[in-house]
C-alpha cells in the first residue's frame, strides 16, 4: 500500500492504495465511484473513459500511480448543478439504452466538445470510434452529441427524431422517457458490480482445461490453505441437484466425472480479496484424461463421433426437428425453377458491455435478507430462482432473486452464469459473495448464437409463383442444450421466408458438440435461416428474370394465406405494407440495382423477415403484473420481467397511465425480484410488450372499475359515464382527485391492489396444424453497399427499413430497438465470429471479435408500419428481435448486385471477395476463419 | 489480478535506468501500457509478471518533439496523440503523422507512446513502418550504462522481439531528417474489418525528387508485415530511383515489389494472396501521395482518425 493523491471530480483525495491498482479500480472499488464502468479490461471498448487532466483515456489500462496529484474526471463530476447538456440531449434522443455504455459514451464526448464546438458526423465517428455501444446502433448517439453541441454553444437543441405513427392516444404512442433514465446519464445508475455489502467474499471459478476430458482427481487441499480463502467448492459440495438447464436439464453445476467445453465449472472458491480468489483458482490441481473432441454439427452426427452425453438415446442429436406441408415433390414438379444452395454462418457472441456478474447473500445476513438472496441482472427470474433452489435443495419459495439494471442481455443473460455458484459459496461461508466475470470468461463461458449449415432448395413458377421449400439445417448447440430445441425450432418454422410457400420439407439437426453451448440470441435462429432463404429468393428471381421486389410481393404473406407450420394467417399482417414502404424510399430519384464510382462498385439489396411473437408452440405463455394504488395518488406496476436497456420499464408506465388516466410520471415500475413482483416470464422471443403489456393494461382496467366503483358512489352518477383523465376521474363538471377516490376505497376496506395473470392467446405444438404462434412481426430492409474494388472493403451506406410492429407504444423506444438491432445485426454479416479451433476459443479477448463502431454506422431511415394484432396491447406485437434478421442477407444481395460475386457465408471476408472479384469467381464460400 | 508490485514515476530517462538497474532486472519498463498491461494479463504470462513497473510517460526529457537543423528528435514517451497534434511533423514526416493517427482510438492514442510501439517489435507496427520509411535512428540507454543512436532496423530481432531487454535496456528516443525541399512521405495501410485488431497490411514510403521535380532522386520503402521483422523493400527503392515520378513508374515499382516480396498467409488476419495483391493497392495509394507532396512541398496528413 503506498499513499497517492488525486484531484477526482474537483475534491482532493489522499489514499493508500496498492501500486497496482488502475485508475478504473480505484474510482469503482476505493471511491465508490461506480459510474465508471469496465467492459473489457483491455483497452477495447472504451466505456470505462474518464479524462485525466481534460484528456480521455481509458482508465481499465491506466495505472493509477501514473495520475499522482493530476485532475481526474468522471461521468459523476460532469453534472454542475444540472445537467450537462450530453446528459440532456441523451435522453432527449432516446440514445440512452441498457446505460452501461452510457457514462464512457458521455465522457468521450464531452472531450470533444471541448475541443471542438461544432463537431460534425464525422468529427463525432472519429472521436468515438473506440467507444463501443451494443444497444443503440450510434445513430441516436450522433444527433444526441450534434444536439448538445448547438445547446452548448447557446442554441437551440435538434429535435429528437420522432417516427411517424398513427392515431396515438394520451400516453400510447408517445415517447415517454424511461423513469430511472437520469440515472444512467449520471453513473448513479447501479449494475450488479455495483453493489456492495459488508464482510462481502469475492468468488472465482475454476474452468476446464480441456475441450472434452474425463476427471480423474481433483485437489483443493493447496487452495484451501491459502490464507484469505474461505470457501473451495466442487461438485461433491452441492447441497441439491447438480444440474441446471432452461429446457433440458444436462449441465452440470460443478463437473465431477467429466468436462465438456472449455467453459465448464470444475470448482468453485470465495476467499477475502479478488486477487486471493484468483490466486486460490489457480492451486486447485485437476487431472483429466482428455478425450476426442467433437468440432462441428455435421461431425457430430456421424456414427464414429465419439459422444458428448454418453447414455443418450439419441447420441449427440440434440433435437431433430421438422416441418412437412404440402406435398413437396408435386411442388417440385410444378417448379420451373429450382435453386439450390448451401449456406454457412458462424457462431456469434452477444458482447453485452456488462461482463456477468452476481452476489449470493446468505440467510439472515440482516434484516433484509431473511433468505438466500441472488442479485443478478438477469432476463429470468423466476427460472433463475427455480434453478437455484434445485441445486440448493431447497423449495423455490426459501430463495429470491432480486434483478438489478442489467448491462445488455440480447439473450445472452437467459442462462444460469453465476446464480447458483454465489449462492453455493455464500451458504458456505455466511458471508455475501460476489462473482465478476471478466471479459475472457464470458467470452468462454456463455452460450452464443449457433453456427449453423443451411442447405436450401426453393422452386418456383415461371410466373414468379413459389411452388416449394426444401432445406436442411444444422445448427452448433454446444455442449449443452440451453435453448438449442427452441432455437433450432424457430430456425426451422421460420427457413420458408414470411412468404406463401404450399410446399415445404424443412429438416433441422440440433446437435451437442464441445464447443461453448449456443442458445438464445436476439432473431433467435431465424437469424441465420434467413440468410439463406432471402439470398435464395434473389437467385430465384434472377433465374426467371423478375425484380426482387416484384417476386416478394408476390409471394408476400397475407391475411388468409398458410404458413409452413399450416397457421392460417387471420390479421395483423403487415408484410406488403412495409416491403412497398422500403421499395418507394429505395426508388425515390433516379433508382438503380449498382453503379460504378471512382473506384467503388454500388449495390443495392432486399431482405424481408417475420418473427414470432411470445413462446408459441403450444407452451402456456404467461405473464403476471400487479397494479396497485396508493392514497398519494401514485400508481406502482410490478412484474418480474426485465428491462435490459429496450425500454420496457416506459411501456409498462404509459400502459398504467393510459388505463387509469394518470399523469405519466405517478406511475412507478418495479421489476425483477422474486419476492416483491409476480412471475412475468422470461424476457425473450420479443414477448414483454404484448405478454406483460396485457397484464399490466388488464390488472389496471380491473383497478380502474374498482375505484369507478367507489367514485361513481361519491358523485352520484353511473360509473360508465366516469372519465378518468390527468390524475381526476370526471363526470360533466364534477371531478374528485384519484388520490382521493383512492382514499375512499381503502377506506372502505378495499384492496387497491389488483393482480393479473395473463395468458397469452392458446397455441399450438409444432406439427399438429393451427395456431403455432399468436402474432408475428414483419419487416422488410433495403442496403446500400460499396465494395471497394482495390481492396474488396465492404461498407454500409444506408439501410432502409419498414417494420411492422402492430403499434409502436413508445415510438423512440421502437427506433431504438430497429438501428440497434440492424447495427448489431451488420456486425454478423460483415466482422463478427467467434473462432472456436477443436473446442478451443481462439475468441479469448474482445481484441479478438470486432463488432460495429460508431464509424460503421450507416444512414438508417425506419418506417414504422402498424398492423394492430387484436390480442395485443392497443395492437402491439413484438420488435424486439425483427430488426436483426434481414440485415445479412440485404447487404449480402446488395454485395451480389455491386460486384456480381455471392456470399454464401459470413461474416463477409473482404479477403475472399476481392480474391474472387480478381478471378472472377461468381461464389464465395470461404469465411475468413477458414483461411488455413 | 495483481499484475506488478511497485511503480514508479521516472522523471528522466536516466532515473528510469538507474531504477531497472536496482531492479536488476525485476523491473520492466512501461509507457502507454495498452500493450503491456493487457500482455501481462493472459494467464500464460502469469510467471512473467514484473515486481515493478518504471512508467516513463513523465520522464521529460522523452516527451520533446523537437527540430533543429532539419533534423527531428522524438522522444519515445510520446504520445501517438502528440505526433498527430504537431504541426512540424505533419509538413516535415507527415507519413509519421499518417501512421500513427490510424492507431486505435482517441483513448489509445492518447496514452500509447511512439517508443512503445517500436519497442514492442511487431513485424507491422504503424509508427514503426514510418520510422523504417524515414530511415530513423533510435537511442538506446543500455543497462550496462552506455548510451548508443541505432539503425532503427537494428532493433528488430524477430516476430515481437526486441535487442531491447525492456527489464534493463530503455528506448529513449528518435532521430531523422525532416523532409527538405524535394522530398516527400506518405502512409497508408489496409485493416481488416474481421477478428484481431492488428493491420493486414501497412505502406510508408519516402520520394526524394531531382531538382527537375520530375525525376525520382531516392524512395525508401516500408511494407508490413512482409517478413518478421519490419524491413525496407530494397528492390522496389531500386526501380523507383532514376524514373520519372509517374504512372508507369508506379506500374513497374508494383511489379518489382510483386515478385520479390513474398508476404505469408496469418491465419484469421489474411492470406498471403491477398496481401500480395494490397500491395500493389497500397503502393499505387501512397506513392502520388508522396510525389505529389515532394513537388509541391505542401502536405496535409490523411486519414487521421479513420
Amino acid at each position: 500500500m503506498s499513499e497517492i493523491r488525486l484531484i477526482v471530480n474537483g475534491v482532493e483525495h489522499v489514499l493508500d492504495v496498492p501500486e497496482s491498482r488502475t485508475l478504473a479500480e480505484v474510482l469503482r472499488y476505493d471511491l465508490k465511484l461506480t459510474g465508471t464502468k469496465i467492459g473489457c479490461n483491455e483497452a477495447e471498448c472504451g466505456i470505462c473513459t474518464v479524462h485525466v487532466d481534460g484528456t480521455p483515456v481509458n482508465s481499465c489500462i491506466y495505472p493509477v500511480f501514473r495520475a499522482e496529484g493530476r485532475r481526474i474526471t468522471t461521468i459523476e463530476g460532469l453534472a454542475n448543478g444540472s445537467l450537462h447538456p450530453l446528459q440532456r440531449e441523451f435522453i432527449a434522443h432516446s440514445a440512452v439504452q441498457c446505460g452501461f455504455c452510457t457514462p464512457g459514451l458521455i465522457m468521450t464526448a464531452a472531450a470533444l466538445l471541448e475541443e471542438n464546438p461544432d463537431p460534425d458526423e464525422h468529427d463525432i465517428k472519429v472521436a468515438l470510434k473506440d467507444t463501443y455501444c451494443r444497444c443503440t446502433g450510434y445513430t441516436s448517439v450522433i444527433n444526441a452529441i450534434r444536439s448538445a453541441a448547438s445547446v452548448k454553444r447557446g442554441e437551440e437543441p435538434l429535435p429528437p427524431n420522432e417516427p411517424e405513427v398513427s392515431e396515438p392516444l394520451k400516453h400510447i404512442s408517445v415517447s415517454e422517457p424511461v423513469q430511472d433514465i437520469e440515472d444512467r446519464v449520471t453513473g448513479r445508475a447501479k449494475y450488479t458490480d455495483d453493489y456492495v455489502f459488508d464482510g462481502m467474499l469475492f468468488g472465482r471459478t475454476l474452468r476446464a482445461r480441456y475441450p472434452h476430458a474425463r476427471i480423474l482427481r481433483i485437489d483443493t487441499s493447496r487452495a484451501k490453505a491459502l490464507p484469505g480463502v474461505r470457501a473451495v467448492l466442487t461438485a461433491d459440495d452441492v447441497p441439491g441437484e447438480n444440474v441446471h438447464g432452461l429446457v433440458y436439464l444436462d449441465w452440470d453445476v460443478l463437473c465431477k466425472d467429466k468436462v465438456r467445453y472449455m467453459g465448464d465449472a470444475v470448482a468453485i472458491v470465495a476467499a477475502d480479496t479478488q486477487e486471493i480468489a484468483d490466486q486460490a483458482v489457480e492451486l486447485i490441481e485437476v487431472d483429466y484424461e482428455p478425450l476426442p473432441v467433437v468440432a462441428d454439427p455435421v461431425y457430430a452426427r456421424t456414427p464414429d463421433a465419439p459422444l458428448v452425453h454418453e447414455g443418450r438415446e439419441a447420441g449427440n442429436l440434440l433435437k431433430h426437428i421438422k416441418v412437412r406441408h404440402g406435398d413437396i415433390d408435386k411442388g417440385f414438379a410444378e417448379a420451373d425453377v429450382i435453386i439450390e444452395r448451401t449456406y454457412h454462418t458462424p457462431t456469434t457472441e452477444h458482447a453485452f458491455l456488462e461482463p456477468e456478474c452476481a452476489i449470493g447473500v446468505p440467510a439472515g445476513y440482516d434484516s433484509e435478507h431473511d433468505k438466500l438472496t441472488v442479485y443478478v441482472g438477469s432476463q429470468i427470474p423466476y427460472q433463475d430462482r427455480n434453478q437455484i433452489a434445485r441445486a440448493m435443495g431447497v423449495p423455490d419459495e426459501a430463495v429470491r432473486v432480486k434483478g438489478v439494471l442489467i448491462g445488455g442481455g440480447f439473450g445472452g443473460k437467459e442462462d444460469i452464469a453465476g446464480q447458483i455458484h454465489v449462492a453455493m459459496l455464500a451458504n458456505a461461508t455466511g458471508k455475501p459473495v460476489k462473482m465478476l466475470y471478466s471479459r475472457s470468461e464470458s467470452l468462454l463461458f456463455h452460450p452464443k448464437r449457433h453456427a449453423t449449415v443451411i442447405r436450401i432448395k426453393t422452386g418456383a413458377k415461371r410466373d414468379g409463383t413459389l411452388t416449394a421449400v426444401e432445406a436442411e439445417l444444422y445448427g452448433d448447440g454446444g455442449a449443452y442444450a440451453s435453448l438449442s430445441d427452441k432455437v433450432m425450432t424457430r430456425a426451422t418454422t421460420h427457413a420458408t421466408g414470411p412468404y406463401h410457400v404450399p410446399n415445404a420439407k424443412i429438416d433441422c439437426y440440433a446437435m451437442y458438440t464441445n464447443n461453448p453451448p449456443s442458445g438464445a440470441f436476439r432473431g433467435f435462429g431465424v437469424t441465420q435461416s434467413a440468410f439463406a432463404v432471402e439470398q435464395n429468393m434473389d437467385l430465384v428471381a434472377e433465374a426467371l428474370g423478375i425484380d426482387p421486389v416484384e417476386f416478394r410481393l408476390k409471394n408476400a404473406q397475407r391475411v388468409g394465406v398458410a404458413t409452413a407450420t399450416g397457421q392460417v394467417l387471420r390479421e395483423s399482417v403487415g408484410l406488403i405494407e412495409s416491403i412497398e414502404k422500403v421499395n418507394a424510399d429505395m426508388r425515390a430519384g433516379d433508382f438503380k440495382w449498382s453503379w460504378r464510382d471512382g473506384g467503388y462498385a454500388y449495390g443495392w439489396g432486399i431482405a424481408c423477415a417475420y418473427k414470432n411473437t411470445g413462446l408459441g408452440g403450444g407452451a402456456p405463455d404467461r405473464s403476471d403484473a400487479e397494479v396497485e394504488a396508493f392514497e398519494d395518488g401514485t400508481v406502482e406496476v410490478r412484474t418480474s420481467s426485465a428491462d435490459m436497456g429496450q425500454g420496457l420499464i416506459a411501456v409498462l408506465a404509459q400502459i398504467a397511465a393510459e388505463e387509469l388516466g394518470l399523469p405519466y410520471k405517478k406511475v412507478r415500475v418495479l421489476l425483477s425480484d422474486t419476492d416483491k413482483t409476480p412471475n412475468g416470464g422470461p424476457t425473450t422471443a420479443s414477448r414483454q410488450t404484448f405478454m406483460s403489456g396485457n397484464a399490466v393494461r388488464y390488472a389496471a382496467g380491473s383497478l380502474r372499475a374498482l375505484l369507478s366503483k367507489v367514485a361513481a358512489e361519491e358523485l352520484d352518477t353511473p360509473p360508465d359515464r366516469l372519465r378518468f383523465e390527468e390524475g381526476l376521474i370526471r363526470e360533466n363538471g364534477h371531478s374528485i382527485g384519484f388520490d382521493q377516490v383512492v382514499r375512499l376505497a381503502k377506506g372502505q376496506g378495499l384492496a387497491t391492489k389488483i393482480l393479473h395473470e395473463y395468458y397469452g392467446p392458446k397455441t399450438q405444438p409444432l406439427g399438429t396444424g393451427g395456431d403455432m404462434h399468436f402474432a408475428f412481426s414483419y419487416a422488410t430492409q433495403a442496403a446500400l453497399v460499396s465494395v471497394e474494388l482495390s481492396t474488396g472493403v465492404v461498407r454500409v451506406h444506408r439501410i432502409i427499413s419498414a417494420t411492422d410492429i402492430g403499434r409502436a407504444i413508445n415510438p423512440l423506444l421502437v427506433q431504438g430497438q430497429i438501428e440497434g438491432g440492424i447495427v448489431m445485426a451488420m456486425g454478423n454479416c460483415l466482422s463478427e465470429s467467434y473462432i472456436v479451433e477443436e473446442g478451443v476459443p481462439w475468441t479469448r479477448y474482445l481484441a479478438r471479435y470486432k463488432m460495429p463502431s460508431i464509424k460503421h454506422t450507416p444512414e438508417i431511415k425506419s418506417y414504422l408500419v402498424e398492423h394492430r394484432s387484436s390480442d395485443g396491447p392497443y395492437g402491439a406485437k413484438g420488435v424486439g428481435e425483427i430488426p436483426s434478421i434481414n440485415t445479412s442477407p440485404a447487404i449480402c444481395n446488395a454485395i451480389y448486385n455491386a460486384v456480381g460475386v455471392r456470399v454464401y457465408s459470413i461474416p463477409v471476408d473482404q479477403d475472399a471477395l476481392y480474391r474472387a472479384m480478381q478471378r472472377g469467381d461468381r461464389e464465395v464460400f470461404t469465411a475468413w476463419h477458414d483461411v488455413k | 489480478m495483481k499484475l506488478w508490485e511497485k511503480y514508479h514515476l521516472a522523471r528522466t530517462a536516466d532515473e528510469a535506468l538507474a531504477l531497472l538497474s536496482n531492479y536488476s532486472g525485476e523491473a520492466q519498463i512501461v509507457a502507454g501500457g495498452t500493450d503491456l498491461l493487457i500482455d501481462l494479463q493472459q494467464p500464460e504470462k502469469a510467471h512473467q509478471r514484473p515486481k515493478a513497473l518504471i512508467d516513463v510517460t513523465c520522464a521529460a526529457d522523452m516527451n520533446t518533439i523537437q527540430l533543429e537543423d532539419g533534423i527531428f528528435t522524438v522522444g519515445a514517451a510520446v504520445t501517438h496523440a502528440a505526433v498527430v497534434k504537431s504541426a512540424l511533423l505533419e509538413r516535415y514526416a507527415t507519413c509519421l503523422v499518417e501512421s500513427c493517427g490510424v492507431v486505435g482510438g482517441p483513448q489509445v492514442r492518447n496514452v500509447g507512446t511512439l517508443g512503445g510501439n517500436v519497442a514492442h517489435a511487431l513485424p507491422a507496427g504503424d509508427g514503426t513502418t514510418s520510422l523504417v520509411a524515414l530511415d530513423a535512428q533510435a537511442l538506446v540507454g543500455w543497462g550496462d550504462g552506455r548510451r548508443e543512436w541505432l539503425p532503427i532496423t537494428a532493433l528488430f530481432k524477430g516476430a515481437g522481439v526486441s535487442a531491447l531487454d525492456s527489464h534493463r535496456d530503455l528506448l529513449i528516443a528518435f532521430r531523422f531528417n525532416a523532409c527538405k525541399a524535394g522530398e516527400g512521405c506518405a502512409f497508408k495501410r489496409i485493416m481488416r474489418p474481421q477478428g484481431v485488431a492488428l493491420p493486414i497490411l501497412g505502406c510508408a514510403v519516402w520520394i526524394a525528387l531531382e531538382s527537375d521535380n520530375e525525376t525520382i532522386r531516392d524512395a525508401r520503402i516500408c511494407l508490413a508485415p512482409v517478413s518478421q521483422t519490419p524491413t525496407r523493400a530494397a528492390d522496389t527503392e531500386a526501380a523507383l530511383r532514376g524514373q520519372p515520378a509517374n504512372a508507369e513508374t508506379i506500374e513497374r515499382a508494383v511489379a518489382v515489389a510483386h515478385k520479390t516480396l513474398h508476404p505469408r498467409t496469418s491465419k484469421y488476419r489474411a492470406t498471403g494472396e491477398y496481401r500480395r495483391e494490397m500491395i500493389g493497392t497500397l503502393l499505387r495509394g501512397a506513392l502520388p501521395r508522396a510525389f505529389e507532396r515532394a513537388a509541391t512541398g505542401q502536405a496535409k496528413a490523411e486519414g487521421v482518425g479513420a
